[in-house]
């Protein structure tokens, strides 16, 4: 290629209008769909949360019909998950890692742009659901028959788009793990990988190893219904118990890979904020492994009451008990890594200090319902809500809205207003313990989950919760304010942006060239 | 606006102090089995042990948030790893892990260990109902929500629930057990997945159809226990509560007398012949336990789920066809088949009353005779 070929490609930017986003291979234009794409499904399930939390302000049933509120308790569950967790993920991934690996792009540009579009229809196809005759999924995000199978017209649509989502998320952890294997810099070996690189590599493993398991099983359960097969009905020698083994051994492992990117991103924050390395690079690698590894022989503690054998029982326990160890080890990493800095507390630092409190909070009642004599106790009430809603959203979305904070300057090449930020933090924080620090409560109390409606002492903290909830829901809005707000203008941000930051993500300009490390830098 | 605020103030005031309301518990019960105890105290355990933990890390890094900063003049370290403490604090946790799990252990062992129990009971879930079986004394029952919540629960009621005794957690036919024995309980399911919990005995077990759970309670305290359905079943999931009475072996073996001269009092009124009054009187007293959840209170049904009884072919057509849906239920349908569960003179009269009540007028009548010469 001559210098004259290679110049002229430089200057060739995005196309205009629509188009370039039907068309784009470019990693940021797929990462800001992504981020987008989330963001609108997050306020769809929240709207959802609100409706279930407003039906649960009192006893009685006030808003919604016991059918609808089962849709929106399993819709919710999707929506985040399939919609707004993974996809804000997958969407930092395709923004940050090519640069932070000093790559031009992601290796399979064209995949990427598929595994992006796949993503609008499938949403589509489950929020249309809900206007479908018997209306939407009400059995739970888990899925269990035989009460999955008496969905009605919306069950097709359902599996479909579970399968759709599924090609989507394997089909961009391809392509994160052909990026980061081939398009490395020179010198970027993979013990100098920045850790949301690291840990979105395990992620990508753990993602591809999954997505067909429950591809499968939802498929089986296609069959089940309209084919006659007896897979999970012991009427025909199934096995109904057998569907929650093969859901949870793909949906354990979906629980870190909600979590892992989490890691990687606060890793990335703590580190810039308290202007010190991080501590214990090669021990979080390793952690992470680790956990990745263990994500894969504990599924059965989500099914304890299920009746197993006692052997059976002892060993989840204590596989489940085990995953303590590595992820205390990373907390007490960014412990130290805070030690002896010299702290500054912008946004992205407060988010990521939040989140390893607030998952702290959530690992705690993990290692409880890991004990299988008291999780018989724990197990379906609003102790379990609790536990998996602060590690969550306290831990996996303050993580995203920490990584939006942290890298917005750096892709819009404006800085963020720091006190709106801050506002946004702390009303965020204070909203969503209020939210779900009594549902602790209500659940050791007795409550179960998934209830359109409870006894009458459950009362009080039903109400605190349900006004945190409302509070934590419009705080979002000004969450959706500061970003539009940062896109559209502000105060022009430097390449450095934060003080502390090392990494090659910051030598680039801000915003970055539509086409970045065409020629790839030297790592030393 | 204000207005808005003022009755949102005003309503959450209202429920705060009023005294229905007051109920703060916040801690996991203590139970009335030995079992119960044990589970509570590893509860308490692992819940200091966590807040131990707690204070320790969240102490240390709020210390370095306020002495730390930079706006102190506080200059960063440069140490960014130490093997020794990383070895620490990763054999440290296996030992408090070891610690838990060996009592978390023997608990587990005794709990799943049902042998040598003095009573055994099934337990049968049902699309939403529990169903008791006493094996061994012939008693079969089913227990339902009670009918007062039932009422203040529907939509638009206007019935205070904090008026209704036992909100949700009320049955019409609890299920009584003896105090000081082992009862053995036995889970199963009729249609889809349930999960059976008493917080009182700590016992929570799934009942999956086509297979049998166990699980055990020795109750050492006379009393009313009451708990809920743990595993999503549909849409009244939150709707099919457990009340157990735990009586002294005396009284309980009265009340097995009991049960048993109703059984035949129930047997000897199938063997008459019923006129249409109290046919229809009956058939409403059924639909009201065993239909009404999903074809509703006016025989509506639920659009697109749940078909309508009023005006429908089944219940307007031929008695053949409408005994056999009633008694066969739907394969594949949450139509369950309803021969298991009522007895003859209960089929008789709802279906009486599906056919001249709810907005439909047939005119026939079915008699427990016809219902018993298809079984």
């Amino acid at each position: 290629m001559n210098a004259h070929v290679a110049d002229t490609h430089e200057h060739h930017g995005p196309e205009k209008g629509l188009m370039r986003w039907i068309t784009t291979t470019n990693h940021k234009d797929i990462g800001s769909l992504y981020l987008w794409f989330s963001l609108i499904m997050f306020l769809i399930g929240g709207v959802m949360a609100l409706i279930i939390r407003a039906e649960l302000f009192q006893p009685g049933l006030q808003f919604v019909d016991p059918q609808f509120f089962n849709s929106m308790t399993t819709m919710h569950a999707l929506i985040m998950i399939f919609g707004a967790l993974m996809p804000a993920f997958v969407g930092l991934a395709n923004w940050m890692i090519p640069m932070m690996i000093g790559a031009p792009d992601m290796a399979l540009p064209r995949m990427n742009n598929w595994s992006f579009w796949i993503l609008p229809f499938a949403g589509t196809l489950l929020v249309a659901t809900l206007f479908v005759e018997g209306g939407a999924p009400a059995s739970g995000w888990t899925m269990y028959p035989p009460l999955v199978l008496q969905t009605g017209a919306a069950f097709p649509m359902l599996i479909f788009s579970v399968h759709l989502l599924g090609f989507s998320s394997i089909m961009g952890s391809i392509n994160i793990i052909a990026t980061i294997m081939n398009l490395r810099a020179p010198g970027m070996t993979y013990m100098k990988m920045p850790l949301f690189v690291w840990t979105w590599f395990i992620t990508a493993y753990l993602l591809i190893a999954t997505m067909p398991v429950l591809a499968g099983a939802v498929t089986m359960l296609l069959t089940d219904k309209y084919f006659a097969t007896s897979f999970f009905d012991a009427a025909g020698g199934g096995d109904p118990v057998m569907f929650q083994h093969i859901f949870w051994f793909f949906g354990h492992p979906e629980v870190y890979i909600l979590i892992l990117p989490a890691f990687g991103i606060v890793s990335q924050i703590i580190p810039t904020f308290a202007r010190k390395p991080l501590f214990g690079y090669s021990s979080m690698v390793y952690a992470t492994a680790s956990i990745a590894f263990l994500s894969f022989i504990v599924w059965a503690h989500h099914m304890f009451t299920v009746g197993m054998p006692v052997a059976a029982e002892l060993f989840f326990m204590m596989a489940t008990m085990l995953i303590a160890v590595p992820t205390g080890v990373k907390v007490f990493n960014w412990v130290s890594t805070m030690w002896r800095g010299s702290m500054t507390f912008e946004t992205p630092m407060l988010f990521a200090i939040g989140f390893v409190m607030m998952f702290t909070i959530g690992g705690f009642s993990g290692l409880m319902m890991a004990m299988t004599p008291i999780d018989f106790q724990y197990h379906d009430t609003y102790f379990i809500v609790a536990h998996f809603h602060y590690v969550l959203v306290p831990g996996a979305i303050f993580s995203v809205m920490a990584a939006v904070y942290y890298w917005l300057p750096k892709w819009t090449g404006n800085m963020y207003d720091e006190s709106l930020g801050k506002f946004h933090f702390w009303i965020s924080t204070i909203f969503v313990n209020i939210l779900f620090f009594p549902q602790h409560f209500v659940g050791l109390a007795g409550m179960p989950r998934r209830i359109p409606d409870y006894s009458v002492q459950f009362t009080d903290f039903n109400m605190i919760s349900t006004v945190g909830a409302f509070g934590f829901g419009l705080s979002q809005l000004l969450f959706v304010y500061i970003i539009i707000k940062t896109v559209r203008g502000g105060e022009k941000a430097t390449d450095q942006v934060w003080e502390g930051a090392e990494g090659l993500e910051w030598t680039l300009s801000s915003p970055p060239e539509y086409h970045t490390f065409t020629v790839q830098p030297d790592v030393k | 606006m204000n207005k808005l605020i003022q009755i949102a103030v005003g309503m959450m005031g209202a429920a705060f102090t009023s005294g229905a309301y007051a109920a703060w518990e916040t801690n996991l019960t203590k139970g009335v089995t030995d079992i119960s105890h044990e589970v509570y105290d590893l509860h308490m355990l692992v819940l200091y042990v966590c807040i131990a933990i707690g204070v320790l890390v969240f102490g240390a890094m709020i210390y370095s948030m306020i002495y730390h900063r930079k706006s102190k003049g506080h200059k960063a370290a440069t140490f960014h790893e130490s093997t020794k403490a990383e070895i620490a604090w990763t054999i440290v946790p296996v030992f408090i892990l070891v610690a838990l799990a060996i009592p978390a252990a023997k608990a587990l062992i005794k709990m799943e260990d049902s042998s040598n129990a003095d009573l055994t009971i099934l337990v049968t879930g049902y699309q939403w109902k529990w169903q008791y079986e006493y094996p061994e004394e012939g008693i079969s029952f089913f227990s339902n929500l009670a009918s007062d919540s039932r009422e203040a629960s529907a939509r638009d009621s206007g019935i205070d629930p904090a008026t209704v005794d036992n909100y949700l957690l009320e049955v019409d036919n609890p299920l009584v057990i003896p105090v000081g024995k082992k009862v053995r309980f036995l889970f199963t399911s009729n249609d889809v997945n349930h999960g059976w919990w008493v917080p009182d005995f700590a016992v929570k077990k799934d009942a999956i159809p086509g297979f049998i759970n166990d699980m055990w309670a020795n109750v050492n305290e006379p009393g009313i226990y009451r708990g809920q359905c743990a595993e999503l079943c549909g849409k009244d999931h939150g709707f099919m509560p457990i009340v157990v009475i735990a009586k002294e072996e005396s009284e309980y073996n009265e009340w097995v007398e009991q049960q048993l001269a109703s059984a035949k009092e129930t047997e000897a009124a199938a063997n008459k012949t019923w006129d249409m009054a109290s046919l229809m009187e009956q058939g409403e007293k059924v639909y009201t336990t065993s239909c009404v959840a999903c074809h509703q209170a006016g025989g509506q049904g639920i659009p697109g789920v749940f078909p309508a009884i009023t005006g429908s072919a089944i219940a307007t057509g031929d008695v053949a066809g409408h005994l056999d849906t009633i008694m066969n239920g739907r394969p594949g349908t949450a139509m369950q088949a309803f021969a298991g569960q009522l007895n003859d003179a209960d089929v008789a009269a709802v279906t009486t009353y599906q056919r001249n009540g709810l907005g439909n007028s047939v005119g026939d009548m079915v008699q427990p005779s016809d219902v018993k010469a298809l079984r």
